[in-house]
C-alpha cells in the first residue's frame, strides 16, 4: 500500500464485551468495517481478547488492517486501550491479565452475555467473570506488562467524566510514556487543556453496528501496517 | 428504617418522582470505585458516591442496595434517572459532602 491517509476506527466492541451487543460479531464488525470503507480497525473488547482469533480468520485476506487490542480496566478505574504488534502477544498479554479479574460471576440480566464465537460466528463459550470488572493491576503495572510485549498504551476516552485517566488520577503520569490519548468520538481537542503537547485519537468505541465510523479520522502512514500504526501511535512530533 | 424515611429530611431531595422508598435500609456504604463497591457493599446498604452514570444503577441493582446518595449536588445524568425509576432504586441528591452525608446519617440514628 501507498503513502497515504487510512481511515481508522480503533475502539470496537464485539459480543465478547457484555455492554456490546451480541450482534457484533467477527463477521459482521468486519463487513460493516468494509462496507464504512475503514482502513484500519481494532476490536478492543473489556479485558480480553478471546474474540480476536477469530476476527483476525475473517479478516485475513480482506482489504482491511486489524490491530491486536484489548481494552483494560485498571486498579484506578482508568480505562486504557492496549495495541500490541501481533495476534500471539495480544493473547499473552490477555492469559497475563486472566488471572487480575475479580472472580465476579457476569449476570446476565444486568450486564449482558459475554460471548466467544469462532469465525463462523458460532458460539464457542462465554466467560463467567464480569469483565467490566476493574483487574488488581495499577496504571504502573499494566504499563509494564504492555512494553513487555512491545505495546503501546493510549488511555482511551480521556473526555469522559468516567473510567478515563483525567477524571480520575487528574493528570497523565508524565514518567509513562504516552504520546497518544484517546477522545470521544464527538469531542474537541481543544476542549482538553493538559500542560503536555499530546496526539489525539478518535474512534466510536461502537457496541452496536451502526456506531462504527465512517471515514472520519485518519492517520498519515508512509505504508498501511501494523508497524507503523504502533510507530504512530508511541511517537508524537509535534 | 425505610429509604422512604430519609425523603422528608431537608438535607435530602429526591431525583427519582415517584420511587417509593419501601427498601429497608441494612448500613450504608461510602465509595467510588465500583469495582470496590461491588465487592463489599452489603444489600439494603445506601450508597453515597460521587458517580452518575447508568452503571451505578447497574450495580445498585446487583447487590439490590436500598437507595443512593450522590453528594455535593452533583448532576445526575437523565439516562441514570430513567434506569433508577425502572428499577425502582431510589437517587437523593445532597449539598453535603460524602463525609457530611455519613456523619448525618449516625447522628440522627439512621445507620
Amino acid at each position: 500500500m501507498e503513502k497515504g491517509q487510512w481511515a481508522y476506527d480503533l475502539h470496537i466492541h464485539s459480543a465478547l464485551s457484555p455492554c456490546a451487543d451480541n450482534e457484533m460479531t467477527p463477521n459482521n464488525i468486519i463487513n460493516m468495517a468494509q462496507l464504512k470503507g475503514l482502513d484500519i480497525i481494532a476490536v478492543t473488547d473489556h479485558n480480553s481478547a478471546q474474540n480476536l482469533p477469530a476476527v483476525f480468520k475473517v479478516g485475513k485476506g480482506k482489504e482491511i488492517l486489524i490491530i491486536p487490542g484489548i481494552e483494560v480496566t485498571t486498579k484506578e478505574e482508568v480505562h486504557l486501550l492496549c495495541y500490541f504488534p501481533s495476534l500471539d502477544l495480544v493473547l499473552d498479554f490477555d492469559k497475563k491479565i486472566k488471572s487480575h479479574l475479580p472472580p465476579i460471576p457476569n449476570k446476565k440480566s444486568i450486564f449482558g452475555d459475554q460471548i466467544i464465537l469462532n469465525e463462523k460466528d458460532e458460539i464457542t463459550g462465554e466467560v463467567e467473570y464480569l469483565l467490566i470488572n476493574a483487574l488488581d493491576l495499577s496504571i504502573d503495572e499494566i504499563y509494564k506488562e504492555v512494553e513487555k510485549r512491545e505495546g503501546v498504551i493510549v488511555p482511551a476516552h480521556v473526555d469522559r467524566k468516567s473510567f478515563s485517566m483525567i477524571s480520575n488520577l487528574g493528570f497523565i503520569p508524565p514518567h509513562l510514556l504516552i504520546n497518544t490519548l484517546e477522545i470521544s468520538k464527538n469531542c474537541n481537542k481543544n476542549d482538553i487543556n493538559l500542560p503536555k503537547e499530546y496526539q489525539f485519537i478518535q474512534s466510536s468505541d461502537a457496541h452496536y453496528l451502526g456506531d462504527i465510523l465512517e471515514r472520519k479520522f485518519f492517520i498519515g502512514l508512509k505504508k498501511l501496517n501494523i508497524e507503523n500504526v504502533l510507530h504512530y501511535l508511541r511517537n508524537y512530533y509535534c | 428504617m425505610k429509604v422512604k424515611d430519609l425523603f422528608e429530611m431537608s438535607e435530602f431531595n429526591l431525583v427519582t418522582p415517584g420511587v417509593e422508598g419501601e427498601q429497608e435500609i441494612t448500613g450504608g456504604y461510602s465509595g467510588d470505585l465500583l469495582s470496590w463497591v461491588m465487592s463489599h457493599a452489603q444489600k439494603g446498604n445506601l450508597w453515597i458516591t460521587v458517580q452518575t452514570h447508568g452503571n451505578i444503577i447497574a450495580i445498585a441493582s446487583l447487590l439490590e442496595l436500598s437507595c443512593i446518595i450522590v453528594p455535593e449536588n452533583i448532576t445526575i445524568e437523565e439516562d441514570t434517572i430513567e434506569k433508577a425509576m425502572n428499577e425502582n432504586i431510589p437517587i437523593l441528591q445532597s449539598n453535603l459532602n460524602s463525609f457530611e452525608i455519613a456523619n448525618l446519617l449516625y447522628e440522627r440514628g439512621i445507620i
